[in-house]
């Protein structure tokens, strides 16, 4: 029963960073009814600045804000330079657009920081005294709970989260009302690359970092996307634990560990085949 | 009275096909005007050029600034505010949300504040459902939303596509009472298209005819009301 437990526990800890993965995810697709590819060699990127500038010498917490700031504003960047002119391009040519950046962007970080995987710190204390997880397990948890809890408050509460939830429901209707909705886009990127990059710095200290850290990461962070529904926002956090604490129990009893991907695909395969609108999403209907 | 909105051979095309083929239109102050013509003479393009919504060739004048070329999202910001046919409701967000939204340009808390319980009170229904999604109102109550959403821009100009279109008579009555309460109340100016040309020249001061993308008639309701091509074609008697 403890070593369950145990399993439960490590599953909710990695779930949490498959969930602000899924949660990047969902507010790309939202905007632009398409997945974004690229998402978790974005987090991998802004990973390495985090590494680079603590090994500068900066602090970990001030290499940690630093490092969101930036990935934020790469995001805004990115949408604004390469997303934006295919704004109105068939969606093959889109995600031939993510495809392309993910290659990009993987290539690039191991041009400039080689290939050679890298241990990277977790800021969390050697131990805390808590019995069945790790310190860095609480420590990331918390740090997903409160990136969850803040983006709600902005997204529920602030006039411009209002704004960008409008923007990407109905564009007409909020240009006519004088939301400047290509901003509003951008933003939105520049806020998934932030939430993706402190996923990045929370999942380093687990699985090492080098430019493929992210390849199995946002394979679950898909799966818990679509599990929860992939417009769902409260979908894809309840689907990043679950997809956690499944794939932790799965691999632990039942298939081993080498085999713990394929949860991820079977996953996959598995909602949208049976329910592809997931747990929470809403159900597309028209009419022919 | 000086112009509010004047527009001159104002030319519009969806792809190759030109549907306005200069239009020419003045609009005064704290006046309501209605445009009437048959589906498909450009009315519904009409108010889509003058909101930037499509490309146009020719003068746009709002409140003597050239509007022509700007983006809508200036548009509106300049007080112009659009109930588009088809509502434009956000169904995803609530009754508050959505009027909340129509303020979004507006830095004024106060007066914004004072202005949703203004709303409240042209529309006790939409105070009810505050808290629910619009998508789940009812047709009515989802025009009244619209237009609701556009007064809480603080509009100078209000242009109203078919607010009547899939509405219960009674509602339409009702709907149109407060359209003109609000006239008077504020002194926001309207332009109306209207399938119920009836309706429209009861409420409009004044009233243009549009035909294949052209201006043919125009003048004070009173008179388009008197006028035997207007009446057989659009008033049925």
């Amino acid at each position: 029963m403890e070593a369950v437990l145990l399993q439960v526990l490590a599953g909710l800890a990695t779930g949490g960073i498959y969930a602000s993965l899924a949660l990047a995810l969902v507010m790309i697709y939202q905007a632009t009814h398409l997945v974004n590819f690229a998402q978790g060699e974005m987090a991998m990127f802004a990973t390495y600045i985090a590494w680079s500038l603590i090994n500068a010498g900066v602090p970990y917490w001030a290499a940690f804000l630093l490092t969101v700031l930036i990935a934020f504003v790469l995001g805004v960047l990115i949408e604004r330079i390469v997303i934006r002119p295919v704004e109105n391009a068939p969606v093959l040519a889109v995600v031939v657009v993510f495809i392309g950046l993910l290659v990009i962007l993987n290539s690039i970080a191991g041009w400039i920081y080689t290939y050679t995987i890298k241990s990277f710190p977790s800021p969390f204390p050697a131990s805390l005294g808590i019995r069945y997880m790790s310190p860095h397990q609480v420590g990331a948890l918390l740090v997903t709970l409160v990136v969850l809890a803040l983006l709600y408050v902005f997204f529920r509460f602030t006039p411009l989260g209002l704004a960008m939830r409008a923007a990407a429901e109905n564009p007409v209707s909020s240009r006519l009302v004088g939301i400047r909705v290509g901003w509003m886009l951008a933003l939105g990127w520049g806020l998934a690359a932030a939430v993706g990059a402190v996923a990045g710095m929370m999942v380093a200290p687990i699985v090492y970092l080098d430019p493929n850290m992210m390849s199995g990461i946002l394979l679950y962070a898909f799966a818990a996307a679509l599990l929860g529904g992939i417009d769902s926002p409260g979908g894809a956090v309840v689907g990043g634990l679950v997809v956690g604490v499944l794939e932790n129990l799965l691999g632990a009893f039942v298939i081993g560990n080498e085999l713990k991907l394929v949860v991820a695909l079977v996953l996959i395969v598995g909602v949208l085949l049976v329910r592809p609108s997931g747990f929470f999403g809403t159900v597309q209907v028209s009419r022919v | 009275m000086s112009a509010l909105l004047e527009i001159a051979r104002v030319r519009a095309s969806y792809g190759a096909t030109r549907v306005l083929h200069g239009i020419d239109l003045r609009l005064e102050e704290k006046s309501i005007t209605a445009l009437l013509g048959a589906n498909g003479a450009g009315k519904t393009t009409t108010l889509r050029a003058i909101c930037g919504m499509v490309r146009t060739e020719g003068e746009l004048r709002f409140a003597g600034r050239r509007i022509d070329g700007a983006r809508t999202e200036d548009i509106a910001r300049l007080g112009i505010a659009h109930v588009p046919d088809g509502r434009g409701t956000f169904v995803h967000l609530t009754t508050e949300e959505n009027l909340r939204l129509g303020a979004y340009a507006r830095r004024d808390r106060a007066a914004v504040a004072r202005d949703m319980d203004r709303m409240y009170a042209y529309f006790p229904r939409l105070k009810e459902r505050r808290r629910q999604q619009a998508g789940t109102l009812s047709g009515g109550e989802q025009q009244m939303l619209a237009v609701s959403r556009a007064l809480m821009l603080n509009p100078k100009l209000m242009l109203l596509d078919e607010p009547s279109f899939g509405l219960a008579p009674l509602v339409v009555r009702e709907l149109f009472a407060i359209l003109r309460a609000i006239n008077a109340d504020s002194g926001v100016s309207m332009l109306l298209v209207e399938q119920n040309a009836a309706m429209a020249l009861d409420l409009a001061d004044r009233a243009c005819v549009i035909e294949t993308g052209r201006v043919v008639l125009a003048g004070s309701a009173a008179e388009l009301k008197r006028d035997d091509a207007v009446r057989r074609a659009y008033l049925g008697y």
